[in-house]
């Protein structure tokens, strides 16, 4: 019955030192997310306003990025619309062809991950530099990330100081101290920034009344990246435009309280066109499956979500498995949600990896209902055909039981036969229940029996 | 009032006792409770595995079974908690030949969690059972974020907590609760046979952090957890005790 989930959760766990410190690391930043949401008497009303902002904006989509797009313009920025992955990659390369560039630092940006942007760039001779911290220790390193806000986490202070030293980024050899890796990472980004031609960024939200782009920080890099260099593309997916600033206010105040449980991302920066002497400002705007997933009735709420990662973090199976244990390129919950929207049959594994604890949904800052999707995705598992034949068969096996009383208490009848079975046997049987599990006794009579004693 | 009893299909053919405790319970109180014969499975275990469908004819005898009672009252959070949550559903587009009119499910509002009817609708106040030890409270996912027994921690409400309200009511104990209070304990139907290794794990950090408070025994309002966690326990050798929160209510009674 095993998934590629399952199996890789296996080997995650075969390391039990670094699976509890995993499980604590994730912990705690749920722990200071529950602080901050103490710490606010409006918390509830503000989950339920964000929720209600995301529901209007993406039932009138059309009109905010009418609106969005009209009022970029207007202040100066050329918009592009990017159907899918492979035409937002063929605007970027072609923005960054006409500027001759060959080195771009870019900010944190899943949309890019997504479209697998940089292995497309850097086929083409341009040079992409992460310049958020994490995201560049493990481009630095070869990996993927493996959760959306805190995509090194995996990482200790050790991993990351062989590797500055094998990369040439750190001099002291042994010195792993996280000031000094911060220090020396510091000094080789600010080189990547005076030297790139072109700085990307994503976007936290675009304010469909002002045409803002806005970029939320702990390390100014987004700033960076557009400061240094003379051309600044902004990569935005379709679901992140919302209608104005009082909504911004709204999920200004949620976001980094529900991601990281701090007050506030450090840096909140608007973009809204070019500096005087730099080029014309992009904003590509991508759809990439996201107008399509509008009409599925069931999981267009997955579109409320602004990337906080807050369902990760409170999921007891993404902390005790890692991010690199889901098919999809976002884990937890709402990777789960998103990769099923992307390909039913690629994702179809992740959609186990879930005990319906309904954790998920009730820590969402926008109210998406992650685990009740979840169900319904299992729910259609048997159309996509994709449905774990063992399972079926279980299921099948469980309605004749029970669909027939008379059945179900020949069963019951002779349940008390497990007593003298030696649990060992059981689990020579492969059992799986036996895998983690001592098998239960069962009683010598079931309760329909005893009842009648009690009845009379 | 006419109180139904549900006994779900797992606690009446491995749990008997907290069938039995439940309804000693109930007629304790002056109850006029009853348990209609031929019940087996509501279909969560189906259902929640991903093949709901099959849930549909059991959902029909369940209503057939309890349609004419004021209340079902059930000694299992999950299942009351499937039964209400999506009874109506499955059960809404059906057409009885009788009427030609849409089926509208009638016991899904009226069935109720033992801990909830017993705190909610009958309102207890006098003492219950005896019990003189110390007890670890497991808040089942399902009863905290479904049936609202208690205010889920990842939510800015007011603290309370239905089950500690009622073992208030037991003569001599002492109720505590682990660290990460309404954290899952990984049993998940299905997930523990198909995700073993996780599950296992989480009911290993779970068992430890019920150990960890000092108390002798774990109680919860879900068999479910608690055989999970019995299971998870006896396999590490980890040595704590597992009662139903209805057999702490009427112990001694």
């Amino acid at each position: 019955m095993s998934t590629q989930h399952s199996k890789a959760a296996k080997e995650f766990l075969k390391n039990p030192n670094y699976a509890k410190w995993h499980d604590a690391t994730f912990w705690a930043v749920r722990t200071k997310r529950d602080n901050m949401a103490q710490g606010l008497e409006e918390w509830e009303q503000l989950r339920e306003k964000a929720s209600a902002i995301k529901r209007h904006t993406i039932t009138h989509l059309d009109e905010y990025l009418n609106q969005f797009a009209t009022n970029a313009e207007k202040n100066g920025a050329i918009v592009h619309w990017a159907k899918d992955a492979h035409e937002f990659n063929e605007i970027v390369y072609g923005i960054l062809k006409n500027h001759d560039v060959k080195k771009m630092v870019k900010s944190k940006s899943m949309l890019t991950e997504e479209c697998e942007m940089n292995p497309y760039l850097e086929a083409r001779g341009i040079e992409v530099v992460e310049t958020d911290l994490g995201e560049r220790i493990i481009q630095l390193k070869g990996q993927k990330p493996s959760h959306i806000v805190m995509p090194a986490i995996h990482l200790n202070h050790d991993d990351v100081g062989e590797l500055f030293e094998e990369k040439g980024i750190s001099t002291e050899k042994g010195n792993h101290d996280p000031t000094y890796l911060t220090y020396r990472a510091r000094l080789s980004l600010r080189n990547e920034f005076l030297t790139a031609d072109a700085g990307m960024t994503g976007a936290n939200f675009g304010i469909a009344k002002t045409g803002d782009i806005v970029v939320c920080t702990n390390e100014g890099n987004a700033d960076m990246s557009t400061s240094c260099p003379k051309l600044h593309i902004a990569a935005i997916g379709l679901e992140k435009v919302i209608p104005d600033y009082d909504c911004l206010a709204v999920f200004q105040r949620m976001l980094c309280r529900a991601g990281t449980g701090q007050p506030t991302t450090t840096y909140t920066s608007h973009f809204r066109k070019a500096r005087p002497t730099a080029h014309h400002m992009h904003i590509i705007l991508v759809d990439n499956g996201r107008s399509e997933w509008i009409g599925n009735p069931d999981h267009w709420e997955v579109l409320k979500c602004i990337r906080c990662g807050s369902c990760m973090n409170t999921c007891p199976v993404y902390r005790r498995s890692g991010g690199y244990s889901y098919s999809y390129f976002i884990p937890g919950p709402v990777g789960i949600n998103l990769g099923m929207l992307r390909d039913t049959q690629a994702h179809s594994g992740n959609v186990s990896a879930c005990t319906l604890c309904l954790s998920c949904q009730t820590v969402c800052p926008v109210k998406i209902d992650l685990g009740d999707q979840i169900y319904k995705w299992r729910q259609q598992l048997d159309d996509f055909g994709t449905a774990n034949p063992q399972k079926k068969l279980m299921c099948a096996g469980m309605n004749m039981l029970f669909g027939s009383p008379t059945m179900y208490k020949m069963a019951t009848a002779v349940s008390p036969l497990a007593n003298i079975i030696p649990s060992f046997i059981m689990n020579m049987k492969l059992n799986p229940w036996a895998e983690g599990h001592e098998m239960m006794k069962f009683p010598k009579k079931p309760f329909h029996e005893m009842i009648k004693d009690y009845e009379q | 009032m006419k109180v139904g009893l549900f006994i779900p299909c797992y606690v009446d053919a491995v749990y008997p006792e907290v069938g039995v405790a439940t309804y000693k319970l109930l007629r304790h109180l002056g109850i006029d409770v009853t348990y209609p014969e031929k019940q087996t499975c509501c279909g969560q275990p189906m259902a929640n595995a991903g093949f709901e469908k099959q849930a549909i004819p059991l959902a029909e005898k369940f209503e057939e079974k309890f349609k004419a009672f004021d209340y079902v009252v059930a000694p299992s959070v999950s299942c009351t908690a499937f039964i209400r949550m999506n009874y109506p559903r499955l059960l809404g587009g059906k057409t009885p030949q009788h009427t030609g009119e849409g089926h509208i499910c009638e016991t899904a509002k009226k069935c109720m969690d033992v801990v909830e009817f017993l705190h909610d609708v009958v309102q207890v106040r006098q003492m219950l059972g005896t019990f003189p030890h110390k007890v670890s409270l497991h808040n089942s996912c399902h009863g905290v974020r479904e049936l609202g027994l208690s205010s889920p921690s990842e939510q800015h409400v007011e603290k309370f907590n239905k089950i500690k309200d009622l073992l208030q009511l037991v003569d001599g104990i002492n109720v505590v609760e682990p660290e990460r209070p309404d954290e899952c304990c990984g049993f998940g139907g299905m997930f523990s046979v198909e995700e073993t290794a996780v599950s296992a794990q989480m009911g290993k950090d779970k068992v430890e952090r019920h150990i960890a408070t000092g108390a002798e025994y774990v109680t919860g309002p879900d068999c479910s957890c608690l055989m999970h966690m019995a299971g998870v326990a006896s396999k590490q050798g980890l040595n704590i005790q597992f009662k139903h929160v209805v057999e702490i209510l009427a112990a001694g009674l």
